[in-house]
């Protein structure tokens, strides 16, 4: 259940910075804790977060167990063309997620 | 010392002495002594606020999509909610539970109510209290009342259910000895250690804890704050936590719907 | 109270010494805090944390203070989950492009907290998440520039246990 919210503002002009925000479900997981047995729960965090738009990868990010769980993100990025903004990631235990909204550029 | 459990004992027998009676009670009234109902978020840092108020910085959000799409017919076979229950219909729903149900002979909450028409209506097995996929469906549902006054029913036959939370409420326990009232009417507003102890009302959740790193239910946090006082923890859907909430609710009456909240 | 005078303690000496000792031993613990309130958004070199990844990573190279703009509440609400902005003005004309921004916890089992790569320089440098922090302490973050110079900043944050432990 890869679940994220990614929102951007409803219209932005051409060669404006905008907003994105993105919300992650995931348990970033430290790998200092212990379950209820005492066994150690492996780290799980999510090393890889891309974010491309129009063609080209706008942020990547890495985000280690310093990272709160279901990680928010908020960034600028320059509007180009419309089109679909993505923000993939894939954590420690290879598992991959994605999320995508529309741009709409005027102008 | 002596005096302190003296009075234990004392409120234990007028607690016991209302157990066995129906309708009438003779337990102490309870009566809030705050001049105005205030939200948890009145009692921690302005980033909480922010953090609820923003639907993309809100984790519980996330939860709350999760439960829309179980509620359009994710995971299971029967009809989904949605064939029955047109979009946005819910609104009002969380601001009335808990309630009395007819058919259950018993006062329920949202859960309770989610999984009767899992039974009944979708003839589905019930989704496990404290599971993530109730905790989602809970959050959906609820998130749609938000903003809107909370008002419960506590006559009638919701009467006796009602005194036993108010006398559970007011009453000493676990290994602190401390009752509900203790803190969250007494010391309201002032510290426990770093932290600011706010009124105790449940008009945040299902709410994203940050002391959780998740979402999680009323009952959830009842059972900690029993923690809390070293007390036995009842499980999650226990009739005793459920009975508690409906008193809560009627304690928090008027105050708006926040779900999903964040709180610490 | 019998009646016999008390022998009257030499307090005068005795409370100056052990308020001397009081107060270094005050000033030892309080000094970090101290350090730190200097650091906050004044140019200079404030007393940046001995943080070995960090240290591994810097190779030598000089911190530069008062661009960059950490921002992180004074007192978290709960350490799981602590606001966190970074922004660093960039004038226009300055061509100062920046490449990577890297957080580090002073106290954290894991001291990179997280790293952001811009392969295309952004528009604004403006990004938001939240930290998790294992305890009061101080945050680096330090980012670099196309020419490979760092500009940083350090916060603290104090960060308690939660009133009531929670079990569930």
């Amino acid at each position: 259940m890869a679940f994220a919210r990614i929102v951007v503002p409803p219209a932005v002009a051409r060669g404006e910075a905008f907003e994105v925000r993105v919300s992650i479900r995931h348990p970033m997981e430290t790998g200092f804790r212990v379950d209820d047995r005492g066994n150690g729960i492996p780290r799980n965090t999510l090393r890889e977060v891309v974010a491309r738009y129009a063609g080209v990868e706008v942020l990547r990010a890495s985000l280690g167990s310093g990272i709160a769980a279901n990680p928010y993100l908020r960034f600028f990025v320059t509007a180009q063309d419309s089109g679909p903004l993505t923000v993939e990631w894939v954590d420690d235990a290879g598992k991959r997620g994605t999320a995508t909204t529309d741009v709409k550029v005027d102008g | 010392m002596r005096l302190h459990r003296q009075r234990a004992i004392a409120s234990l027998a007028l607690v016991l002495a209302t157990g066995g009676v129906s309708g009438e009670s003779i337990a102490p009234t309870y009566r809030h002594d705050w001049s105005e109902a205030r939200s948890g978020l009145a009692y921690a840092g302005g980033s909480l606020a922010a953090m609820q108020s923003d639907d993309v910085a809100n984790p519980g959000m996330l939860w709350v999509d999760r439960g829309s799409e179980l509620w359009r017919g994710a995971a299971v076979s029967a009809p989904a909610c949605a064939g029955c229950h047109a979009e946005g219909s819910m609104r009002g729903v969380a601001a009335r539970l808990p309630a009395w149900s007819a058919p259950a002979g018993r006062v329920v909450d949202l859960e309770d109510r989610i999984n009767a028409c899992r039974v009944v209506r979708q003839r589905e097995a019930p989704l496990p209290r404290g599971g993530d996929d109730l905790l989602a469906l809970s959050a959906f549902v609820a998130s749609q009342s938000r903003g809107l006054p909370l008002h419960v029913e506590v006559g009638g036959p919701a009467r006796p259910a009602f005194e036993r939370a108010q006398a559970f409420y007011v009453t000493r326990r676990g290994q602190l000895d401390l009752s509900c009232a203790n803190c969250h009417d007494a010391l309201a507003g002032r510290r426990l250690g770093s932290e600011t102890i706010s009124q105790g009302h449940p008009t945040a959740f299902p709410a994203y804890r940050l002391e959780w790193q998740g979402l999680g239910s009323l009952h959830r946090r009842l059972r900690a704050c029993l923690y809390g006082v070293r007390a036995a923890l009842p499980d999650e859907g226990a009739q005793l936590l459920t009975e508690l909430e409906l008193f809560l609710a009627w304690r928090a009456d008027g105050l708006p719907v926040e779900a999903p909240g964040v709180r610490r | 109270m019998n009646g016999a005078p008390r022998k009257r303690v030499r307090a005068g000496r005795v409370r100056r010494g052990r308020r001397r000792w009081l107060e270094a031993a005050g000033a030892l613990v309080l000094a970090p805090v101290f350090g730190l309130a200097s650091a906050q958004g004044v140019p200079g070199s404030p007393d940046v944390p001995g943080i070995r990844a960090l240290e591994e990573y810097r190779a030598g190279r000089a911190l530069r203070f008062g661009r960059l703009k950490l921002t992180v509440p004074r007192i978290a609400d709960n350490g799981n989950a602590v606001p966190m902005r970074i922004t660093m003005p960039i004038p226009a004309g300055t061509g100062a492009t920046v490449r990577v921004i890297r957080l580090y916890s002073e106290t954290n089992p894991v001291a990179l907290m997280a790293q952001f790569e811009f392969v295309v320089p952004p528009p604004r440098v403006e990004i938001e998440s939240r930290i998790r922090l294992a305890g009061t302490q101080r945050v680096v973050a330090i980012a670099e520039l196309a020419d490979g110079s760092l500009e940083a900043d350090l916060t603290s944050v104090i960060v308690t246990l939660a009133a009531c432990l929670d079990g569930t």
